[in-house]
């Protein structure tokens, strides 16, 4: 049994504007896609009962039952081992990691198997699963709590990899991500959760959702690259540039894989220089491909090298330390000053 | 019930265990009270029913023979010998309804033939032209998974769907639908197994978990997986587990069918430990002389579970000399037609190489597809020039 996109329009929810926290708009996001199609299933540990050590789930398994909002064994391997079979069966589940340093027992899963369905059967074999990842820093956390391993996966061909940066974006995107035919890891920043803003709720899912960065902010002399919690860091940090008379465009991504390159290239051809900010360590890290990409397509238009503000090639830090980890809007300023210098 | 070792030189006290027959090595029918209920599955089959298990146990050993031929005559990049399990596969396969979902791991060429995956389509894997090789859905069984123990997890899943669906213990056999899942003794070892072992038994879900205990895994015997039974593995777990004697189609069609009902009719998963032998090398590139005796394969050779059931038929006046060579034409027919088939298997079109990566269009394969298309086109013209 094989199913391509769900039903494009939700026939339960009318369209309506809220103020919504960002782990909110995912839980309503998370709450359209169970009620648009009735194959649609969660499946984690602790999202049943307990609604989610962030409450993300919060509510869900009282209006969808125990079938639907399922509490699993503790065993991430064996939450996407069992979410591919259920996939194959029909099934679109929506997995959920605890926390970004624990799903590497399910990296063999998602990288061998999931990723690589659809390529062995040609076509016809269809793993629609979502994977939703809490990740990120800046919570104060102990080990393990705080990673950004997006790039572990973006590199597996065969992976959609996104992250929302707001509300909107967040409840957007999950419905997408679900209604995708292909396997989604969608990382949520686990920093932002408790951040608001107005949510469009409601209609029929939007197909492009899960494609396209978005210009955040328009600017002429520098381009500041981000995704998940960083656009954030690049919001103040282009409010503080315009302060000094510096026009800084931000780029949200939005996608890892894949990065929409034009995007980022058009933005580029214009101002002429380029930051990326990740939280993810530098040394081979989305910011990388984006450098590559922008030096091989805009070589001509660009007046300084393609800089990167990202975490260090070290483990994560103590929580004591990470901000000295995390990029900072000085960071991210200091980058845009080097970048103008030359 | 009898008692067996694996004859070889690394037998452990645990290897001496009980396990379920019902025709012995020498072709007799086993009756003893413990064996009531698995016999009472197959006293109804009729010396037609035995010449047709016969049958497709011979084509599945010509199946393997072919295939290594074809491998040493470099037709085939590598083949995964099944040579000495036919009784296990064969069995276990009659066992299935036609809506059960199999999920095999890579030697369980016996089974696809059962299900009616034609035999190309089961080389197409080995002959390098495609990762899987047939679809799924016309005969209800996955494709090969290459990753060890990885599709006991999918085969539990699809059993937690086939629930949710409504399709067990309905009471209407064309309906109720179970998952059967076969592994190797090596890949009981794995955390995956354990895991799939895990969801099913908490979650009751109509899977049967087929291991095929060959006694090697590559180069390792299982007393280096295991220091119990591989069966007791399941019990672990609160599975009910059995071990059967794995060169005894039988025996193995019985307990795959209690097993299936089982799980049809809402009683969860079973494990089964098929007791058998690895007669050939784990693939066409291990060499067993490196690691195992003369004398075992000797042993488990006296063992056969094609001979056991020409004996079988012998005894019980179902041997046909006309009947057998009538087989013998229609073996050497089937091969000839698979060495054929296979001679003709040829690469897929380059650019396929970047085709069914995502179902939608991602960006960067896009890129890259164009990318190839002017690199292909590029070196088509300068070769054009020269």
């Amino acid at each position: 049994m094989t199913t391509t996109t769900a039903p494009a329009v939700s026939t339960t929810s009318a369209v309506r504007t809220e103020t919504l926290t960002f782990a909110r708009a995912i839980t309503e996001g998370l709450r359209a896609a169970l009620e648009d199609d009735d194959h649609v299933m969660l499946m984690g540990e602790d999202i049943g009962r307990l609604g989610g050590v962030f409450r993300v789930t919060d509510g869900l398994q009282k209006d969808f039952g125990e079938d639907r909002v399922v509490d699993t064994p503790l065993a991430e391997s064996g939450i996407l081992g069992t979410a591919i079979g259920l996939a194959l069966r029909g099934y679109r589940p929506v997995c959920e990691i605890q926390f970004d340093g624990f799903v590497f027992p399910a990296y063999d899963q998602i990288t061998t198997q999931l990723a690589k369905l659809r390529y062995r059967s040609r076509g016809r074999l269809e793993v629609p699963v979502v994977v939703r990842i809490p990740y990120g820093g800046g919570i104060g956390a102990v080990e393990h709590h705080s990673e950004s391993p997006e790039a572990l996966f973006a590199h597996t061909a065969g992976l959609r990899v996104v992250s929302p940066s707001t509300p909107q974006d967040a409840y957007d995107m999950i419905r997408a991500a679900v209604a995708s035919a292909d396997p989604v890891l969608y990382f949520e920043p686990k920093g932002r959760y408790w951040s608001k803003g107005e949510v469009t709720l409601g209609g029929p899912v939007d197909a492009a959702g899960l494609d396209g960065a978005r210009v955040a902010r328009a600017g002429t002399d520098v381009t500041i690259v981000a995704y998940g919690p960083t656009v954030a860091t690049a919001l103040r940090a282009a409010d503080a540039l315009a302060a000094e008379g510096t026009s800084a465009e931000v780029v949200d991504l939005r996608t890892v894989s894949p990065i929409d390159v034009p995007t980022v290239v058009a933005s580029v051809r214009r101002t002429g220089r380029c930051v990326v900010v990740h939280e993810a360590p530098s040394f081979l890290g989305a910011g990388a491909e984006v450098a590559a990409r922008v030096t091989e397509e805009c070589f001509h238009s660009l007046e300084a090298p393609v800089l990167r503000v990202a975490g260090f090639h070290a483990p994560y830090p103590v929580a004591k330390l990470e901000h000295e980890y995390l990029p900072s809007v000085d960071r991210v300023l200091d980058a845009v000053d080097r970048a103008l210098a030359y | 019930m009898p008692e067996v070792t694996s004859g070889g030189a690394d037998v452990a006290p645990a290897d001496v265990t009980p396990l379920v027959q019902i025709v012995s090595p020498t072709g007799e029918r086993v009756v003893e009270p413990d064996n009531a209920t698995y016999r009472s599955r197959v006293d109804h089959l009729t010396s037609e029913d035995l010449r047709a298990l016969y049958r497709d146990m011979v084509l599945t050993r010509r199946f393997d023979d072919e295939a290594t031929a074809l491998q040493r005559q470099g037709e085939l990049a590598l083949y995964a010998q099944g040579r000495g399990q036919e009784a296990a596969q064969v069995g276990s396969a009659y066992a299935l309804a036609p809506q059960d979902y199999v999920f095999p791991s890579y030697r369980e060429h016996g089974v696809l033939h059962v299900r009616g995956v034609s035999p190309v389509d089961r080389l197409r894997l080995f002959r390098g032209v495609d990762h899987g090789g047939w679809d799924p859905a016309e005969h209800n069984v996955h494709l090969y998974t290459l990753v060890i123990g990885s599709h006991a997890l999918h085969a539990t899943g699809y059993a937690m769907g086939v629930q949710r669906d409504g399709l067990v213990g309905t009471g209407d056999p064309a309906r109720d639908a179970a998952v059967v899942t076969y592994f190797g003794d090596g890949a009981t070892s794995q955390g995956d197994v354990s895991e799939a072992l895990v969801f099913a038994a908490v979650n009751n879900a109509p899977v049967v978990f087929f291991c095929q205990n060959n006694q090697w895994a590559i180069s390792e015997p299982t007393s280096r997986q295991a220091r119990v039974p591989i069966y007791r593995r399941g019990e672990g777990f609160g599975i009910p587990s059995v071990r059967v004697d794995g060169n005894d189609v039988l025996a193995c069609y019985a307990v795959t069918a209690e097993a299936l009902e089982r799980a049809h009719h809402g009683g969860g998963p079973t494990f089964i430990e098929a007791y058998t032998y690895r007669m050939g090398a784990h693939t066409t590139s291990d060499d067993p002389t490196r690691y195992r005796e003369r004398a075992e394969e000797e042993y488990w050779r006296q063992r056969d579970p094609i001979d056991r059931v020409a004996a079988l038929l012998k005894a019980e006046g179902g041997w046909d000399e006309a009947w057998v060579a009538a087989l013998d034409a229609e073996a050497d027919t089937y091969g000839e037609r698979l060495r054929t088939a296979v001679r003709e298997l040829g690469a897929p079109p380059v650019e396929s190489m970047l085709d069914h990566v995502y179902a939608d269009p991602h960006a960067q394969v896009e890129a890259e597809r164009a990318w190839l298309r002017d690199y292909e086109l590029q070196t088509t013209n300068e070769e054009a020039v020269r």
